[in-house]
């Protein structure tokens, strides 16, 4: 194998040499046991979601469950603050993640700082689940790190003023960790892409720096941020472990009242359960087809 | 010119913080099981407790199947969009991105009600976690597998081996894989990561793992779940680090292991 590696000749055996290509209507065949995976693993589960949100107790056609759903207080509830802070940490993860990734690509830093913070990146952005609520807990819990030492320092009671890290804040703050990388790993190369050219023709023009910003790279730029905010706000909308790891099943969100579902601590009602995933594969689905959207815009002025 | 790189240094030091204070925090944090002076008690409970070298073992297992069946899943359909399926390509790469339109909570939501009863009764076997975690595994490995292949010449390697008399099955394993290695190991340690530490399939399909074993443990033993924890995180350190330093060995495909 060595051998065969090395030089990239490759000498197989003249065993079975095979006839020449089959019809090009064939070529779908060796694609075939893929597609039977996606089918068995998501296509079905999908759709049968999408088929029981709309089939009563009796097998029925009905909108009851969609209409149930919507007249829930509790789930309207933890698709509101599942959507909230979605929204804040898209906005503030995309905000510090695009100045980080301006500092380190634009921002004339030493070469080590961006591969550090590539790679730093690439861990924490990968990084949500339960170590990741534990490493907040030990941060900025009741009895964390960061809460113990501004009492003893600054004689400053965190819980007392008010915050805690097992609220929608707190979670918010927890999302971000990765969040803001996820962010850096996206605009990096976009903020590459900027080509030196564009700075210097706007410059020859009488541009000043603000105007080259203004009129040049953020409107260039704007389709990959935006784009890339929304896959933020998916990634934190469809995050569960670190919630769940977090506060248990205390705080609503829609992740954890699908959970409940499942785990059947709640509410009798097959049909229901179906219906607020299916809630959730719609935001989901508008998301993605916005980012899409923007990555085709995007691709225009990166290549 | 250092006005400018004054306010990027300070982006970076907050960002640095906030990539440290946690991990920091958490490793203090679990040697204070005792209350009088720092110590490794916590780890020592750890790896006192059967319970650890069951669940963790029981996640290597899920991470090296899991491994093995996306390898044999995902390469020869990759290859095969490269040589001869261009048309198929977008809907490929649709299907391995799946995994952020559906929510894990979602997808394990829709496999229980789907499985849960014959014609086709996964649930009961390890096969419908296998699945899940293949899927999970299916943006990375896709694009692993993808940039590798566009880094070599697949058609020119394909034909000079079929006119030395090779089969596919010998053009795949004996040319194209050895080809692949790096962009390959890479998929592999990035899957490990996310498998061993994964806690949403495995707690809801109901399947012994790392990461619902240390959930429970933080109920009662939160030094403990917190010295897991930090373990899980120098895991997944190691992981990447493997991964980077792999990128590092073959110059010519770099950028392979630094795909995102």
């Amino acid at each position: 194998m060595g051998r065969s590696s090395s030089d990239r000749s490759g000498t197989g055996d003249a065993r079975n040499a095979r006839p020449p290509r089959p019809g090009s209507s064939w070529v779908w065949i060796p694609l075939l046991p893929f597609f039977l995976f996606a089918v068995i693993f998501i296509l079905i589960p999908s759709i049968s979601i999408v088929y029981r949100s709309f089939e009563g107790p009796g097998g029925e056609l009905t909108l009851g469950n969609i209409i149930e759903l919507l007249n829930r207080r509790d789930l309207m509830l933890a698709y509101r603050n599942s959507i909230s802070i979605s929204v804040v940490t898209a906005v503030g993860g995309g905000i510090f993640g695009f100045l980080l990734a301006y500092a380190v690509t634009l921002g004339g830093l030493p070469r080590w700082v961006r591969s550090f913070i590539m790679t730093f990146s690439g861990v924490a952005s990968n990084f949500a689940g339960v170590p990741l609520s534990f490493a907040f807990i030990s941060t900025l819990g009741r009895v964390g790190l960061l809460t113990a030492l501004l009492n003893t320092i600054l004689g400053f009671e965190l819980y007392r003023a008010g915050f805690s890290i097992y609220n929608i804040w707190g979670l918010s703050l927890v999302y971000m960790y990765f969040q803001f990388p996820l962010m850096v790993l996206i605009m990096a190369p976009a903020l590459d892409g900027l080509r030196r050219e564009w700075r210097e023709a706007s410059e020859n023009l009488g541009a000043t720096g603000t105007q080259y910003w203004r009129y040049v790279a953020l409107p260039i730029l704007m389709p990959s941020t935006l784009g890339a905010a929304l896959l933020l706000f998916g990634n934190s909308f469809g995050a569960y472990a670190t919630a769940y790891a977090f506060t248990g099943s205390n705080l609503s969100l829609a992740t954890i009242a699908i959970s409940a579902q499942i785990r059947g601590d709640v509410l009798y009602n097959p049909g229901l359960g179906n219906a607020l995933a299916l809630g959730m594969v719609f935001v989901m689905g508008i998301c993605m087809l916005g980012y899409g959207w923007m990555q085709r815009k995007a691709s225009r002025w990166l290549r | 010119m250092r006005r400018r790189s004054f306010g990027s240094w300070i982006w970076v030091v907050l960002g640095s913080v906030y990539f440290f204070l946690p991990l920091a925090a958490s490793f203090l944090f679990s040697l204070r099981k005792l209350s009088d002076h720092l110590s490794f008690e916590a780890y020592r409970g750890v790896f006192s407790d059967a319970g650890f070298f069951l669940n963790f073992g029981s996640s290597v297992r899920w991470a090296a199947i899991t491994i093995v069946a996306s390898l044999l899943l995902v390469v020869p359909t990759v290859y095969w969009v490269h040589l001869r399926a261009p048309q198929f390509r977008r809907i490929v790469e649709f299907i391995t991105l799946m995994p952020f339109v559906v929510p894990a909570v979602v997808l394990a939501f829709g496999l229980i009600r789907a499985y849960a009863r014959p014609p086709l009764e996964l649930t009961r076997t390890p096969a419908i976690l296998i699945g899940a975690y293949v899927v999970l595994s299916l943006p990375y490995m896709f694009r692993a597998v993808d940039n590798g292949l566009r880094a070599i010449d697949v058609r020119t390697l394909t034909e000079a081996a079929q006119s030395l008399g090779a089969g596919w099955a010998t053009v795949l394993w004996r040319v194209i894989f050895p080809n692949l290695r790096v962009a390959l190991l890479s998929g592999m340690f990035l899957t490990f990561a996310i498998v061993v530490g994964e806690y949403t399939f495995a707690s809801l399909l109901a399947w012994p793992a790392f990461g619902p074993y240390v959930v429970l443990t933080f109920q009662t033993k939160a030094y403990e779940a917190v010295a897991l924890s930090t373990l899980s995180f120098a895991l997944t350190w190691a992981s990447i680090g493997v991964i980077q330093w792999l990128g590092r060995a073959a110059p010519g495909q770099a950028q392979v292991a630094g795909a995102r």
